[in-house]
């Protein structure tokens, strides 16, 4: 079954992409999150990159889990379903609507309470079993839902709107994907869209786990001094290694780049991941070397961003199973019921 | 001292891991072959080696297969259990053992008949690996049970024979233990005893299977597609057989791809939620566990409830609470399962009693979770799933469809005018849904746990909660005239007004037959209900209405099948009369009746049949 959306008739100045849709067809509902709040500038960005890749607005399935962060998928992509689940759990129902329809693009957003608290089993498993997705970890070091508590990303140290530290260590989401077998592995900032989008759309294209995690402060309950989660830490100490861009063709080099820094990689559907590299010594494709570098560099109080780690040509977890290319769920009992007559050496097996 | 015929319980004391499950297996199955009815059981220690084990069958020409107490042969390899075994034996029963070592004194009982036989000595010459003399120990005991019970040599022989295909090097060693033991019993023993057995035609054509095997075949036949699971006794055989058929009933010709993906998850609450993700997005799915994973499951169970998305639950249970007993078997996880999850929660539940019904159950529930959107809990317990027992054999209807429920494809949406996700067009609570992915502009919509309005919009509406909520109530009334009616038998007796019925569910069905034949010898004839699902539909009221008084017979402490009946059914309570057994191995037909006839003692004015025949 495909379908070739229609064109409406739009505003315009909004530019149409090779779709005829414009930006505005994949948006969501109307954000219920406070004004400020990263976790919109996410949604924002993941409607400009899926608008940007020309994929039909109806052809995602968006799961969360609980959460400001996990509200989100309603404000985006209002063509396709999306599950808002329980705490902690869309690792594993992303993995059940990606074993039943591989053709989906699966993005799943969560919180750093979601993911590195409640949930760290289930995102450390499916990160493990490398389901084709987006994974999407709105930062805030903080629960915005249930009003500022530290999360388990919260920096030691860092204090509480009313001043308290934390004393406890934090989690990198990024450091444990990269170990434990994501084939894509990111951070960037909800503030800079032009590093995020890129890498949004890199990410979508990228044949397995895509896990980007995303410093997305939280105005109401850690966006103060003290946290090291604002939007000015982030601004201060935010250092990009890799940026990624995502063309359709092989074009011209055009910005002002050192030779040698500037990788362009061939992806499995044909298009094309182009990285700059803003530290030369960097290798996105080392994944030891990226730990090492991540965890360096946070000794020195600086977030690394950018692409961090990419193989292009991953495996995933169909790969793995050696399913069917046929999405599971469009068969029916002509393709899974074997019938009456296996039956007749089934029940001799039993004799 | 005449001979019995095909009437005993044999018990076989071993060490876990030593090898017996083979032999002891094989003896069963050629009693099975030579057409006489078995029901086999093991009791086994939740360990891996080393620790006791028993294999008990019982052999009944009339198809009882319930667990009898008390044990006519005791074949008793393991020296450490050797006191409570020889204490099993009934008075006038056989202790085979291996007298290598002579018998303490203490053991001795002069009311039972001591078979000595000088295993380890006798294999010593013969097998100079200690492994293997040990392996060969089973069969050496196989061969002279063959000569004391009169089983037919040729069975077993052809028996091992395809049991080694492939490695016929095993054969010949083998059909050697076997003479040993069988010349050894008709040289130096009285060979056959009393005790026998002999060809018979009360197996028809049944299988001898156990239920989880049949559990996932029936999801293959059901049309499964996605298996998630977490390793927990005695639930693992579901995945394990699902897998086992798949891997050779949906594979695709030519790419050799799998029509089926299977996760072991990291745990229950993984293993659900990937059940619920692949029914969300149109796949059927399944999960198999136990008690302590069923409670890990209840916060995705109340999702599903309440955001209305297939899943399909198989629930082997053990005994509880907690870790409980885990390889012992009960039905105690009612209460847990009915009501999983916080809130107005409930789920139907399926409550199969025999393989066939397992098979049938998995294609069922599959078909019943799609229809209703709504988690279906299968409860099977240990002894169904773990022991193989006799069973209709499994059949498929050719023309039979799969029941998706109510589902909009793109047609149907174009076709639609107005499309919400929790509209109750239909009237019968059931909303109409779409896959994700269908239609570039129509029937997208949002699924979550809080509540939401008709349209699948968030809403707080005090309204909007209560008319959602009152749906689901008109779906669950159509879910019990959904599920699988009650098997009900009504005696036809000349007892006026005052009418007692029992009723049971699940395996506590396997000795019934036979309780309800000893009860009337005693003059007490009872109506049957036989519960299979949950909602109970009008026919158990019926019955509940027409008997001033109902035994409920089951097998956890609380008696929570008749809690469950008292609260939903709201009958009550002193019309109900709780009958448990929950120690662990399976209920039994003396049990029943020894409660059955308690009760009627110290009610003297209950009926009973006016000819008593004895
Ligand atoms: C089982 C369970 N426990 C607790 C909660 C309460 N709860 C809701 S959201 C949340 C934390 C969310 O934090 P995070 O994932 O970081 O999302 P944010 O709101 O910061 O975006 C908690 C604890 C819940 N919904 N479910
Ligand atoms: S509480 Fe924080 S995370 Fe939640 S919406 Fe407000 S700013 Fe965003
Ligand atoms: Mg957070």
């Amino acid at each position: 079954m495909t379908f070739v959306a229609k064109p409406k008739a739009h505003h315009p100045r909004l530019p149409l992409n090779e779709i005829g849709l414009t930006r505005r067809d994949y948006e969501g509902s109307v954000s219920t999150l406070c004004a400020g709040c990263g976790h919109d500038s996410v949604s924002a960005a993941i409607v400009q990159a899926c608008a940007e890749l020309s994929i039909p607005p109806h052809r995602f399935a968006k799961v969360s889990g609980i959460g400001c962060s996990s509200k989100t998928p309603s404000y985006f992509l209002n063509k396709s379903h999306g599950f808002n689940s329980v705490h902690g759990r869309m690792p594993s129902v992303i993995t059940g609507a990606n074993l039943a329809n591989r053709d989906l693009h699966c993005i799943g957003v969560s919180g750093d309470g979601d993911s590195a608290s409640i949930g760290m089993g289930q995102f450390a498993h499916i990160v493990r079993r490398r389901i084709n997705m987006l994974y999407i970890v709105d930062n805030n070091g903080t629960y915005g839902l249930t009003k500022g508590q530290f999360s388990a990303t919260s920096d030691k140290g860092s204090t509480s709107k009313k001043g308290a530290p934390n004393l406890y260590e934090p989690i990198d989401l990024a450091s444990m994907a990269l170990q434990i077998g994501a084939s894509f592995v990111a951070r960037s900032f909800s503030g800079d869209k032009s590093q995020l989008v890129p890498l949004l759309k890199a990410a979508l294209h990228h044949k397995g786990m895509a896990f980007i995690d995303v410093v997305s402060p939280c105005v109401a309950f850690n966006n103060h001094d003290g946290s090291t989660k604002s939007y000015e830490y982030i601004r201060k100490y935010g250092q990009n290694v890799v940026n990624a861009d995502f063309i359709a063709e092989h074009e011209e080099i055009t910005a002002d780049y050192q030779p040698g820094t500037v990788e362009d990689i061939n992806m499995p559907d044909g298009t094309i991941l182009r990285m700059y590299k803003l530290d030369e010594n960097y290798d996105p494709h080392d994944r030891v070397g990226a730990l090492n570098y991540v965890q360096r560099r946070k000794e020195q109080g600086e977030i690394v961003t950018g692409l961090l780690y990419v193989d292009p040509d991953a495996i995933d977890c169909h790969d793995i199973l050696r399913t069917v290319a046929q999405p599971l769920n469009e068969m029916g009992e002509l393709e899974l019921c074997p019938g009456n007559s296996a039956l007749a050496s089934i029940n001799e097996s039993y004799r | 001292m005449g001979v019995s015929y095909n009437d005993f319980v044999i018990r076989f004391a071993n060490v876990n891991g030593s090898g017996s499950a083979s032999a002891n297996g094989m003896f069963a199955k050629a009693l099975f072959r030579m057409g006489i009815p078995v029901a086999t059981r093991n009791i086994f220690p939740s360990n891996i080696q080393g620790l006791p084990t028993w294999y008990e069958v019982r052999v009944n020409e009339r198809g009882y297969l319930g667990r009898r107490d008390g044990v006519d042969i005791m074949v008793a390899m393991n020296a450490e259990t050797l006191v409570e075994d020889v204490a099993s034996i009934k008075p006038g029963g056989y202790l085979l053992y291996d007298n290598s070592k002579p018998l303490a004194k203490i053991l001795r009982r002069d009311d039972i008949i001591e078979i000595g036989m000088p295993i380890s000595t006798m294999l010593l010459p013969e097998f100079v690996d200690a492994k293997q003399r040990s392996l060969f120990k089973n069969i050496t005991y196989l061969g002279a049970l063959s000569a004391l019970l009169n089983i037919d040599f040729e069975v077993i022989t052809g028996m091992v024979a395809t049991q080694y295909k492939g490695k016929d090097a095993l054969i010949a060693p083998n059909i050697h233990a076997l003479e040993l033991g069988r010349k050894y019993a008709y040289e130096y023993m009285v060979a056959p005893l009393p005790i026998q057995v002999k060809r018979s035609d009360k197996v028809g054509h049944r299988i001898m299977v156990d239920g989880n095997t049949a559990a996932g075949l029936g999801c293959v036949y059901g049309g499964a597609t996605v298996c998630a699971w977490y390793p927990i006794t005695p639930s693992t055989s579901v995945a394990e057989a699902f897998e086992l058929h798949a891997n050779r009933l949906r594979i695709e010709s030519g790419t050799e791809e799998r029509k089926f993906a299977i996760i072991q998850a990291e745990d229950e609450l993984a293993a659900i939620g990937v059940v619920i993700g692949a029914a969300w997005n149109g796949a059927r799915s399944f999960t198999a566990t136990s008690g302590p994973g069923l409670s890990l499951m209840s916060e995705f169970l109340g999702l599903a409830y309440f955001a209305e998305i297939p899943a399909v639950l198989w629930d082997i249970q053990r005994a509880g609470p907690s870790t409980g007993m885990p390889t012992r078997t009960q039905q105690s996880d009612v209460m847990a399962a009915a009501y999983a999850s916080h809130g107005d929660t409930k789920h139907p539940l399926l409550f199969p009693a025999t393989a066939k019904e397992c098979f049938d159950f998995a294609a069922l529930a599959l078909d019943l979770a799609d229809r209703l959107q709504t988690p279906i809990i299968v409860l099977s317990d240990l002894e169904l799933g773990m022991n193989d027992n006799l069973s209709e054999p499994f059949e498929w209807d050719d023309n039979r469809k799969y029941d998706r429920g109510k589902v909009l494809n793109a047609q149907d949406l174009d076709n639609t005018e107005v499309f919400g996700r929790y509209l109750d067009v239909d009237g019968d609570g059931i909303g109409y849904r779409t896959y994700p992915g269908t239609h570039p502009e129509k029937g997208a919509f949002f699924t979550r746990g809080t509540s939401r309005d008709e349209f699948a919009a968030y809403t707080e509406s005090p309204e909007a909660y209560e008319h959602n909520m009152q749906r689901l109530l008109r779906k669950w009334h159509t879910a019990s005239t959904l599920v699988p009616a009650a098997e009900i038998s009504q005696q036809d007796n000349s007892q006026q007004g005052n009418k007692v019925g029992i009723l049971y569910f699940g395996t506590t069905a396997l000795p019934m037959p036979e309780a309800l034949d000893l009860l009337v010898e005693e003059g007490i004839q009872l109506d049957t209900c036989r519960l299979r699902s949950f909602p109970f539909g009008e026919e158990v009221r019926t019955f509940m209405e027409s008997h001033e008084l109902v035994f409920v017979v089951e097998q956890n402490r609380d008696g929570q099948m008749r809690k469950l009946l008292i609260n939903e059914g709201e009958y009550n309570p002193q019309d109900l009369i709780s009958i448990t057994y929950y120690a662990g191995l399976s209920i039994s037909a003396e049990f029943i009746k020894g409660e059955v006839l308690e009760y009627y003692q110290a009610n003297k004015k209950l009926p009973r049949l006016t000819q008593v025949q004895s």
